[in-house]
Order: structure tokens, then C-alpha cells, then sequence
């Protein structure tokens, strides 16, 4: 599973970041975090609020930062 | 009093509250009122406290309002309207809809690259930090309503009125290339529409979030305005700010500008330099330069127009809030 946490580097992102970690830990799932901080990389997922997350090139939430059991859902969705 | 004026001097102004905190500066500290000690301490707490409580109520309600109006929505709406009625538009859904200023970029991309005239989403990019409900309700509890509802129409004819100037200029050739030519990669994630509960949860983590993010600044402008009410004698305020300095708008909208605060950590500043006999129109613009311009997203549009174009931005903005500083000042019988 490839995660990306689509955001420029302020406070929500970092965060969004740290819930997924505990996400991934807690639903005992491997998975590569990237963090993509460059607009037009943000921009070609049409994402229009940061931060996003994206789990395999598929966006699954943005505008929010997810607590962890939301992303344990989310996730769970995905495998 | 009729029940409005109860309604308004009790939720808004708090009156309660400042009897309240009167109450234990005098009694409980036994400090008298009328001496600095006293009246900034009350002063600072009575502040903190109805900041502290209208902004995580207001932030619930009007997160639960906006959380029907996500930047898709505005984005599919203004697709409809052309010239003008966009711009209003513009204006008005920046009002509304949630946007901190990291989303700036993504959002001006996702409005450009969906064919949205640069005018259209430049009236939303002035309007959405400069005015938006929470600060509206703020106002009208620290000054009153007419002044609040007046700064909110002026704040929109500035977002129309920029706009449409920058519309007019033809600077599309000023927007980064990258922008214009993104086409989204695979499906675009539609989000579902909420249920009330997820509403209510949005609403609240919005209200935690937000708290937590501007405490900081809510200290410090109460802080200072505590110092101005109390401690900075008015001859050094007349001086600098006075109503009759034609310099003090200016003033007000150069040391506004470049500074980057949260609005609800400006109002006890405003609050307090009124109190001081400061202008209407240059408390306001004051207030105006810090929320419309702040440095972190200049720096974030930089990175998505081109420097000639970022300037006119800031120039058109920084312009009208002068404009309109001079005027409020003008007319400020009307309204106190």
C-alpha cells in the first residue's frame, strides 16, 4: 500500500501525517508514507484543500485532518 | 431595552461577563477600577474570556454552515456565471466557505484549472480572509452592528472591485503555465454528502482546531490591547493614529499589513484603540491589512502567479483598504 499526505508543510499536514502513522500501527498495516509538498503535484489530484490523503494514487480524504480511527476505516477500505 | 438590545448587550457584548469580572477585580483583588492595574487587569480577563468563548461557538455554528459549501461546490457554481454576477458571487461564497490560507494554492489552482476567469478568483482570494462570519459577529460585539455589517459590505465591494480589475488588466498570462494546463490524473474523489452527526463532528474538530491554532494570538492582542486601553498615554496614540492626522490610516494600513494575525486576536487591538479615540476607519483598516494580506500566502501565491502579477494583487488590496479607511473615517457620525 502506498500512502501520500498531500499538503504544503503546515501544522495539519505534519499532523494528518502522525494520525496515519498511528492508523497504519493500529490496523497492522504495511505501508509507504510519502509526503508530496509540491502544488502541481497536489494540483494533478485535484485536491482543492490540503491536506489530502491518497492510498494508492486513489484520493480518499482532503480538507480534513483525519483522526486515527477514521483512517483505520479508510484504510481497512483499501487493502 | 427591547429584547434585541438585551439579546445583543448579554450574548454579544457580555455584559454579565463584565460586571462579573468587575466584581472580582474590585472585591476579590481589591484593585479599584479606575486606576491602570485595575482596568487592564479587567480589561484583559473580561477579553480573554468573551473572545475566547464567542470564538469556539461561533467557530461550531459557522463550520457546520460551511461544511455545505466545500471549494468543489463553489467551484461547480461559479462555473455558471460570467463577468460580473461572478464576481459577487465570488465574493460572497469566500465568505462562507472554509479556507485556511495554506489551501490557497491548491484551491487557485483548482478554480483556474477549471476555466474560472482570474477575476472571479481573485474577488474569492480577497474576500475569504478578509471577511467571514465569525469576524462579522466578533464586530458587532465589540463595536456594533452597523459597523459590522458595513465592514462586511465594504470588504466585499473591495473583493468585486479588485477582481474585476485584475480581470480587467488581462494578467492571465501572469498565472504559472503548470496551472492552466493540470488536468487531474484518474477519477476526482467526490465527497459524499455529510450526515448531520459527521457535521456536528466537522463543526467541533473544527472548533478544537482553530482554538488551538490562534490561542496564542488571542493572548497577545488582548495583551496589547490591555496596554493601549490602560498604559500608552492618548497623546502618543492621538499622535500617531488621531482622527485628524490625515496620515493615520496609512499608519494603521502599513503596520497592518506586513503583520500576520488571526482576526479575533486584532479585535480586543481595535477594541481598545477606539476606546482611545482612534478613527472608525482607521481601527478598520488596520484590522483589514492584517487578515487580507498575510505574508504566508503571498509566499504561497508566489509560487502559482508570477511576481507582476502578485504585486498588482497586493497594490489593488492594499489601495482599497486606504480608500476605504479614509472614507469610514469620513463618515464616521453615521455609524457611532
Amino acid at each position: 500500500m502506498k500512502i501520500k499526505i498531500l499538503g504544503s508543510g503546515c501544522a495539519n499536514c505534519v499532523t494528518l501525517a502522525e494520525n496515519t502513522k498511528k492508523a497504519l500501527a493500529e490496523s497492522g498495516t504495511e505501508a509507504e508514507i510519502e509526503k508530496v509538498t509540491d502544488f502541481a503535484e497536489i494540483a494533478k489530484y485535484g485536491v482543492m484543500s490540503t491536506p489530502g490523503l491518497v492510498i494508492d494514487e486513489k484520493v480518499v480524504s482532503y480538507g480534513k485532518v483525519l483522526k486515527p480511527q477514521d483512517i483505520v476505516k479508510i484504510i481497512e477500505k483499501n487493502k | 431595552m427591547n429584547i434585541f438590545d438585551f439579546l445583543n448587550n448579554q450574548l454579544l457584548k457580555m455584559e454579565w461577563l463584565s460586571n462579573l469580572v468587575k466584581f472580582l477585580v474590585e472585591n476579590v483583588f481589591g484593585l479599584s477600577m479606575a486606576d491602570r492595574l485595575g482596568g487592564s487587569l479587567h480589561f484583559f480577563i473580561y477579553d480573554v474570556i468573551k473572545i475566547f468563548i464567542l470564538l469556539s461557538f461561533l467557530i461550531f455554528v459557522i463550520s457546520y454552515v460551511q461544511s455545505y459549501f466545500p471549494p468543489e461546490r463553489t467551484k461547480k457554481i461559479l462555473g455558471r456565471f460570467n463577468g460580473l454576477p461572478g464576481n459577487v458571487l465570488a465574493a460572497l461564497l469566500g465568505t462562507v466557505t472554509p479556507f485556511c490560507s495554506c489551501s490557497s494554492i491548491p484551491l487557485f489552482i483548482g478554480f483556474t484549472s477549471a476555466g474560472l476567469p482570474l477575476s472571479v478568483t481573485f474577488s474569492f482570494l480577497i474576500s475569504s480572509p478578509l471577511v467571514d462570519l465569525a469576524s462579522i459577529i466578533l464586530l458587532a460585539s465589540v463595536f456594533n452592528w452597523k459597523i459590522a455589517i458595513a465592514y462586511v459590505v465594504v470588504g466585499l465591494v473591495l473583493a468585486v472591485l479588485g477582481g474585476t480589475i485584475i480581470g480587467k488588466m488581462e494578467m492571465e498570462k501572469y498565472v504559472e503555465p503548470f496551472v492552466y494546463g493540470n488536468k487531474p490524473v484518474g477519477d476526482v474523489y467526490e465527497p459524499e454528502e455529510m450526515t448531520k452527526k459527521e457535521r456536528r463532528d466537522y463543526a467541533l474538530s473544527q472548533a478544537f482546531e482553530i482554538v488551538k491554532r490562534v490561542w496564542r494570538y488571542v493572548l497577545i492582542g488582548v495583551g496589547i490591547g490591555a496596554l493601549i486601553h490602560n498604559w500608552i498615554p492618548e497623546s502618543i496614540i492621538a499622535a500617531v493614529l488621531g482622527q485628524d492626522k490625515w496620515y493615520s490610516v496609512l499608519v494603521a494600513t502599513l503596520v497592518g499589513v506586513p503583520m500576520y494575525a488571526d482576526i479575533f486576536g486584532t479585535l480586543p487591538i481595535a477594541e481598545a484603540l477606539a476606546a482611545k479615540g482612534v478613527g472608525l476607519g482607521t481601527v478598520l483598516a488596520f484590522m483589514m491589512g492584517v487578515t487580507a494580506l498575510s505574508l504566508p500566502s503571498l509566499i504561497m501565491l508566489e509560487k502559482v502567479v508570477k511576481t507582476k502579477l502578485l504585486a498588482t494583487f497586493f497594490g489593488i488590496v492594499t489601495l482599497g483598504i486606504i480608500i476605504i479607511g479614509y472614507f469610514f473615517n469620513a463618515v464616521t457620525g453615521f455609524f457611532l
